[in-house]
C-alpha cells in the first residue's frame, strides 16, 4: 500500500507518501510548508517534489488521503479538487479524514483533550477527543469559549492562539506523515476515527444575504 | 486532423463550470454545469457559492466532457486552464484541478487568459482568425475593446469599461423592471415587444475619443425614469424602456468597435462574452459591418458565453505555436492582464 496524503485545511500545506508493509508504517518522504495565501501554487510543486524524492511514480500509488476540514474554505477546496482530481486520473481510491482528526492522531495523546484549528473571525475549529484515536464531541465552529473544556489541555493553531481560553499546546498544523499513518492503519483494520468521502467539512453557510425591496436612486 | 494534439480545456472563472475538448480548430466536447440557479435569488453571482458548486462539479464535468468526445484521460495531450481574470476561489478550482491532471497524466499545464479564450474560441466556428483583428467582448465581467495581431502571443487592450460591465447594467436594469436575473435574456425577450425610440436614455463617453465605455450613468438614468413613472402613478412600459435601455447600449459598443477597427486598419471585428448571445447587438453590429466594409465574426451563442471549449482553443493555439507551458506552482489571478495570454 502506497499512499499520497495532503492536507491543506490550515495555514500548512503538507504533503506525504506513506508505505503500509506488515512491519507498520514507513514514511517515504514528506514536504511541509507554511503559506496561507499560496496553497494552489506550493501543494502541486510538492506533492511532484515528494514523488521524485520517494523514487515512486504516480502509478505506483495505491490511494490518496486528503483533510478534508473544517478549515478556510479556499485552501480546503484546493486540496479536495487536487485529490479528486487525482483520484480520477490513477483510478484509484480518495479517503478523506477530519483535519481536527488528523491533529489528534499526531498528538498521540492517551487522555481526554480538544483540538482547535483556526476559524478566523475570533472562532475556531474544535472538536473534543477521549484520546488521539477517539473523537469525543465536534467538530464545529464557535468562539473559543465554546470549545474549551475546564481543565482539558488544547491542541492545535486555534488553541495556541486563544491560550489564554485554550492552554494551548503542541502540535499546532496537522502533517500529511500523520494523515498518511492514520489511514494506513485503518485500511490495515485498526481502530481510530472514521474515513470519510472527500467532501469538504464547512460547517459555515456561505455569506450571502437575498436582496430586499430594490434601493431607490431618487428620493420620494 | 488526427495528429494535431488533444486539447482539455478548464473553466471556473465565474459561475459555470466548463470542460471542453478540442483537436486543432475542432470542437469535440463542451460540457458545462452552471450555478446559476443558486445565485439568482441573491441577484447577482455569490462567489463562495459558485466556489462550492465548481469544486461538486469539476470532475464529473471532466468525465461528461471524455464521455461526449469519445476520448479517454489517457489520450489527452496537453491540459489548458483558466488562470485568470475571474473570481479568486473560483479560479483557484480550476487551476488546482487542472494541475492535479497535468501531474497525474505527466502533460503539460497551459495557464491562460480568460478573455483571450473568448477571442480565440472563434475558431472553432470559423477556422483560423484573421490576424489582425479586433475583439469587442461584453459580459456580466468584462467589456473590452481589444486589438489581436495574434491571440497565441500578442493581445493588446484598446479600451474597457470605466465602471459596469455591460452584462452586469442588464442584470440591474432588469432588477428595476422586475425580470430575471441573469437580466440579459430577460431584456432581450421584452425588448422584442418594445419601441427603443420611445426613450433616449444617455449613452455614456459616446463622443470621448476613446474606445472606453460606461454604463453606469445609463443604469441610474433608467432607474430614474422608472422611479419617476411609479411616483407618478402610471404603468412602466417595461417593453418599451427594455428596448430603449438596449439600445443605448448596444449602439455605443458597436459605434465604439467599429472605430476601433477603422482607426487601426482593421477589416474584421469579433463579438464574444455573454451578451454577444444578445438579438440587438449581433444585428446592429452586423448593419455597421455592413456599412464599413467590415467582416463580423460572432460566435454561436453557446460559444460566447464562458465554457471551457474556449480555454481549449485558446490552448489549442499555444501548443500549435510551441509556447513553453506553464510551471506547476501556476498562480490564479483574479485581476490577469490581458496582454498576458499565457501565464
Ligand atoms: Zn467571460
Amino acid at each position: 500500500m502506497l499512499v499520497l496524503a495532503f492536507d491543506t485545511a490550515t495555514a500548512a500545506v503538507t504533503v506525504a507518501l506513506s508505505e503500509g508493509t506488515s512491519g507498520g508504517v514507513r514514511l517515504r518522504a514528506e514536504s511541509n510548508a507554511v503559506d496561507r495565501r499560496r496553497h494552489a501554487e506550493v501543494l502541486a510543486p510538492a506533492i511532484a517534489t515528494v514523488l521524485d524524492e520517494a523514487g515512486v511514480t504516480r502509478a505506483d500509488l495505491t490511494d490518496i488521503a486528503v483533510g478534508v476540514g473544517p478549515g478556510p474554505y479556499t485552501g480546503l477546496r484546493v486540496g479536495l479538487t487536487t485529490a479528486r482530481a487525482l483520484g480520477a486520473v490513477l483510478g484509484i481510491p480518495v479517503h478523506g479524514v477530519c483535519t481536527l482528526d488528523v491533529l489528534a492522531w499526531q498528538s498521540g495523546r492517551t487522555g481526554p483533550f480538544v483540538a482547535a484549528t483556526d476559524a478566523r473571525r475570533k472562532e475556531v475549529y474544535w472538536a473534543s477527543y477521549a484520546s488521539a484515536r477517539e473523537r469525543a464531541g465536534g467538530p464545529a465552529v464557535g468562539k473559543p469559549a465554546e470549545a474549551a473544556e475546564p481543565g482539558l489541555p488544547a491542541i492545535g493553531e486555534g488553541a495556541l492562539l486563544y491560550a489564554d481560553t485554550l492552554a494551548g499546546q503542541e502540535p499546532a498544523l496537522p502533517s500529511a506523515a500523520a494523515l498518511a499513518d492514520l489511514v494506513i492503519t485503518r485500511l490495515a483494520g485498526g481502530e481510530g476515527p472514521d474515513l470519510l468521502e472527500p467532501v469538504p467539512l464547512y460547517l459555515r453557510k456561505p455569506d450571502a444575504r437575498e436582496p430586499g425591496p430594490r434601493k431607490r436612486v431618487t428620493q420620494p | 486532423m488526427k495528429d494535431e494534439p488533444l486539447v482539455l480545456g478548464i473553466e471556473t472563472s465565474c459561475d459555470e463550470t466548463g470542460v471542453g475538448i478540442v483537436r486543432g480548430h475542432t470542437l469535440l466536447a463542451d460540457a458545462i454545469a452552471s450555478s446559476v440557479d443558486e445565485h439568482a435569488r441573491f441577484g447577482g453571482v455569490v462567489p463562495e457559492v459558485a466556489s462550492r458548486a465548481h469544486l461538486e462539479a469539476m470532475t464529473p464535468t471532466v468525465e461528461r466532457a471524455l464521455t461526449d468526445a469519445g476520448v479517454t484521460l489517457n489520450d489527452i495531450d496537453a491540459i489548458a486552464v483558466t488562470a485568470g481574470p475571474g473570481l479568486a476561489g473560483a479560479l483557484l478550482v480550476g487551476v488546482a484541478a487542472a494541475k492535479a491532471y497535468s501531474l497525474g497524466l505527466g502533460k503539460p499545464l497551459y495557464g491562460v487568459n480568460h478573455l483571450a479564450a473568448h477571442v480565440a474560441v472563434d475558431q472553432l466556428e470559423h477556422g483560423a482568425l484573421p490576424k489582425p483583428c479586433v475583439a469587442l467582448l461584453v459580459s456580466g465581467g468584462h467589456s473590452s475593446l481589444l486589438l489581436v495581431p495574434d491571440v497565441a502571443s500578442d493581445v493588446r487592450p484598446l479600451g474597457a469599461t470605466v465602471d459596469d460591465a455591460a452584462g452586469e447594467a442588464f442584470d440591474k436594469v432588469a432588477r428595476v423592471l422586475d425580470l430575471g436575473f441573469p437580466g440579459g435574456p430577460y431584456i432581450d425577450r421584452a425588448a422584442r415587444e418594445g419601441d427603443p425610440g420611445s426613450v433616449f436614455f444617455p449613452r455614456g463617453k459616446y463622443d470621448d475619443g476613446t474606445y472606453d465605455f460606461s454604463f453606469s450613468g445609463l443604469k441610474t438614468a433608467v432607474a430614474r425614469w422608472v422611479e419617476a413613472r411609479e411616483r407618478a402613478g402610471e404603468p412602466v412600459p417595461v417593453a418599451d424602456v427594455a428596448a430603449a435601455f438596449q439600445e443605448a447600449v448596444v449602439d455605443v459598443l458597436t459605434k465604439k468597435a467599429i472605430a476601433a477597427c477603422k482607426d487601426n486598419g482593421v477589416s474584421h471585428l469579433l463579438v464574444g462574452g455573454g451578451v454577444a448571445a444578445n438579438s440587438r447587438l449581433r444585428a446592429l453590429a452586423q448593419e455597421r459591418c455592413d456599412k464599413a466594409g467590415i467582416e463580423l465574426r460572432v460566435p454561436r451563442p453557446k460559444l460566447c458565453t464562458d465554457n471551457g471549449a474556449m480555454v481549449a482553443a485558446l490552448g489549442s493555439e499555444l501548443v500549435a505555436a510551441g509556447l513553453a507551458p506553464s510551471d506547476l506552482g501556476l498562480p490564479a489571478d483574479s485581476s490577469l492582464p490581458i496582454t498576458q495570454v499565457l501565464v
